[in-house]
């Protein structure tokens, strides 16, 4: 697996557009269909946007970004130092329920689970290491 | 992104054009809080522009949805596509929103 770009910038939301474009960017250098693009600038964003609401409730702090590929995968590794937090803990929501029941948020991580081929979750170090995989074959 | 809104028949047209993320949904909430506060009671969301949207942007159209049903108004979508569409069928909002291929069958819905 190769190390294609790594970057750290503080855990605010002022700094999506410029992470989003830095992921999209090595994954259209990797190959990547339109599509894909699109699925992992959405699942990119929904992840730093967690990162960026609840993973430093009391102080500044930074995420991590590394960009890696293998012969078949894009990997985007996020990584924060903020409050221990696996996503992939959380229940998926009742897609079916209407207007008036349908709960506001929620949808974030379930568009995560969804969109990538694979998603994996794990505390070192003190550290939250998300991990989203795209099969790149066409 | 930018926000166009235009009046036919009494029903207000949102034209969204740009990018519907967690960056820009906070302005898209304050404008359709104050439209809903004015009394609107019958939107169409035109998505023909719309290049892209998150959860975020969900969030702000679920919430006035509730907010207009609540108060008997209605709020029909129209012409999703791309990554956006896709956005719409795999949260479900594709089922439980009245969407409409063009703005002119939208605006026949409603009228």
């Amino acid at each position: 697996m190769k190390l294609v770009s790594e970057i750290k910038f503080p855990a605010k939301l002022e700094n999506l557009e410029m992470l989003v474009q830095s992921v999209t960017t090595c994954a259209r250098e990797h190959g990547l269909s339109d599509e894909k693009l699109s699925g992992i600038e959405l699942a990119f964003e929904e992840a730093f946007v967690n990162i960026s609401q609840y993973a430093y409730p009391e102080q500044e702090g930074e995420v991590e970004v590394k960009c890696k590929t293998d012969d078949t995968h894009f990997i985007v590794e996020i990584i924060d130092s903020g409050v221990q937090f696996d996503i992939t803990s959380l229940p998926d929501p009742d897609i079916t329920q209407d207007i008036s029941e349908r709960p506001v948020g929620g949808l974030g991580v379930f568009f995560i689970k969804k969109i990538m081929d694979e998603v994996h979750y794990r505390r070192e170090d003190n550290k939250n290491i998300l991990t989203l995989v795209i099969n790149s074959a066409k | 992104m930018e926000i166009n809104l235009r009046k036919e028949n009494n029903v207000l047209i949102v034209t969204l054009k740009g990018r519907l993320d967690a960056v820009t949904a906070p302005d898209f909430d304050k404008k359709l809080e104050s439209l809903l506060s004015e009394g609107e009671k019958a939107l169409i969301i035109n998505f023909s522009e719309l290049e892209y949207i998150s959860s975020a942007g969900l969030r702000s159209i679920l919430a006035s949805a509730k907010q207009l049903k609540a108060n008997d108004g209605r709020m029909l979508l129209a012409e999703l596509k791309g990554p956006v569409k896709e956005v719409f069928e795999i949260s479900g909002f594709y089922s439980i929103f009245k969407i409409f291929g063009s703005e002119a069958d939208a605006l026949n819905q409603m009228t």
